[in-house]
């Protein structure tokens, strides 16, 4: 493909074809889940069909191609991030899944009361939370990097908040409410100069930017299948070996053992030493082909495109009186979060929806963030790539006749 | 007028709006029109926690009935809200507690009353039931 064939793309997704309240949805609510490419049904549907059984267990035909159309992904996933090693790629629910896993296993074997953990002040709560329990637990403290008002993380006040009680970094590359793509490079340098682990939240980013874990020499990376157009259920957690290896279990079970006794259990080697019981396989298996469907595009040209949607959505919106963009940093990814004057971001989101839009409006599971800017939550337009101008053009006529009604 | 009787000049009422956004313009208008509460009551104690959209309710007993107010920070919700207290307010406790709230449906607004939406609506109308169930209680 020279160009970006948009017209072919949006026929792979057969849900855009959906009338909602009587018109053509427009979908706009991709941070939260992205829809699916027809390959990635087919290839749910294809599972069940001819190959359903349980992985890595039985010595029989199905069992056997089960396992390796789940192994496959694993297989693509390593390429897709290149990770230097197929077991450092654990397969895991998703990214709140895996972030819990490295909280409460990396937690267990390397945090001591008086330490500390570091986030930033625009995490989602699954990478807040987490490391909240784990502190309450272990009596370490949470620190928060804080951010400016354009949503730019504070690299000075970050600088100054790494020191020997760090035990681990733990942040977003990309911002869901505001958009903001951290200088993550740069942060991971300055953690790693006193010999402090990051993890890099990836849920939205994987789907826009493309990551190399080596380049960028991360510990852990995490991210979700449901928001790279695959399946919901499957997520995964990349982690260094020499991490993997250090950290005890997180959950115990079948799948992740060598030898069990009522004595003693051996544990079994990565990757399936982090994937205790059976693993949500149709959504791992078609995972694949979501990761082949985005590399048939190519994820360069899906940045641009995107890109490209955002300037315009961006200019468009701007153009309505009162609207404010909550999140103006100079590097963003395509995510829009806006409020106008003081209409509810809610009441917006009714009536789009009766305009057959969908947005999320609310705090996005980033309360803290709301609090720092003092807004009960903002309307968030988040572009995938199957969106067009036109979407655009509606999002922008909806809200206008929203205000209209509002105010 | 009785509960069931309200409900039913609601949906009379509502038959006459042809599509969404006159029906929404008339809850909009609804939202506007009523100062539903006393600002002392806009505490803590008072809200309502829906997931997006807040809801401050407060109840009163005067001669055997009892008396709502209510708002919310949406104007869609407070809109919502007012109907609500509307058909149940100025009523006795028996009769709240023993309310089946039919004109939602009827109206065409059940979608805002689903467990899974986030305007905390569906918490006010069972805060009201409580309210209505706890003075009928302290005052047998």
């Amino acid at each position: 493909m020279t160009h970006y064939d948009i017209y072919s793309i949006r026929n792979d997704f057969p849900i855009l074809k959906s009338m909602v309240n009587g018109k053509p949805l427009v979908y706009l609510d991709n941070g939260a889940s992205t829809q699916k490419p027809q390959l990635v049904i087919d290839a749910i549907n294809h599972y069940y069909s001819s190959q359903n059984s349980n992985v890595h267990r039985g010595v029989h035909y199905l069992s056997q191609i089960a396992t390796d159309a789940y192994e496959v992904t694993r297989r693509k996933l390593k390429a897709f991030i290149n990770s230097k090693e197929e077991h450092e790629i654990i397969l895991t629910k998703g990214t709140t899944d895996s972030i819990n896993l490295v909280a409460s296993s990396f937690g267990n074997a390397f945090i001591n009361e008086g330490d500390e953990i570091l986030i930033s002040a625009m995490e989602h709560h699954s990478n807040i939370v987490p490391w909240q329990i784990l502190c309450e637990s272990k009596k370490a403290n949470l620190k928060v990097i804080p951010i400016n008002d354009a949503g730019e993380l504070d690299m000075d006040a970050y600088s100054k908040l790494l020191n020997e009680r760090v035990k681990i970094v733990s942040i977003t590359y990309v911002s869901n409410t505001l958009g903001t793509i951290n200088p993550i490079k740069d942060i991971i340098r300055l953690a790693h100069d006193q010999n402090i682990p990051v993890l890099v939240d990836a849920a939205q980013t994987i789907q826009h930017i493309p990551i190399d874990v080596q380049a960028l020499d991360v510990d852990f990376l995490a991210f979700s299948g449901h928001k790279m157009y695959g399946p919901t259920g499957v997520g995964v957690l990349y982690g260094k070996e020499k991490w993997l290896n250090a950290m005890p279990p997180y959950q115990g079970g079948g799948d992740m053992i060598k030898d069990v006794s009522f004595e003693k259990t051996t544990y079994n080697d990565l990757p399936f030493k982090f994937e205790a019981g059976t693993p949500n396989i149709e959504a791992g298996v078609a995972l694949a082909f979501a990761i082949d469907y985005i590399n048939s595009i190519g994820l360069d040209k899906i940045a641009q495109y995107e890109h490209e949607l955002l300037c315009y959505a961006t200019d468009e919106l701007l153009d309505i009186n009162g609207l404010r963009i909550i999140g103006t940093a100079k590097e963003k990814s395509s995510v829009i979060s806006f409020v106008i004057g003081d209409i509810h971001p809610y009441d917006i989101g009714v009536i789009l929806d009766k305009l057959g839009i969908a947005v999320r409006t609310g705090h996005h599971c980033t309360q803290p963030l709301m609090a720092r800017y003092g807004i009960p939550g903002t309307v968030r337009a988040s572009i995938g790539l199957y969106n067009t101008k036109e979407d655009i053009d509606t999002l922008v006529k909806g809200v206008k006749k929203a205000v209209a009604m509002l105010s | 007028m009785s509960i069931n009787a309200l409900q039913d000049e609601l949906i009379e009422d509502f038959s006459f709006f042809e599509d969404w956004m006159a029906k929404y313009e008339y809850i909009i208008q609804l939202g506007k029109e009523l100062p539903l509460i006393d600002e002392i009551y806009k505490k803590p104690q008072y809200l309502i926690k829906g997931c997006q959209s807040q809801v401050w309710l407060h109840a009163d007993y005067v001669d055997n009935r009892v008396i709502f107010t209510a708002d919310s920070d949406a104007i869609i919700t407070k809109g919502l809200v007012s109907l609500m207290v509307k058909v149940l307010s100025n009523h006795t406790p028996e009769e709240i507690a023993n309310t089946d709230l039919y004109f939602i449906d009827q109206i065409g607004l059940k979608e805002h009353l689903s467990p899974t939406r986030a305007n905390g609506l569906l918490s006010m109308v069972k805060q009201m039931k409580m309210y209505a169930i706890a003075l009928q209680s302290e005052n047998k």
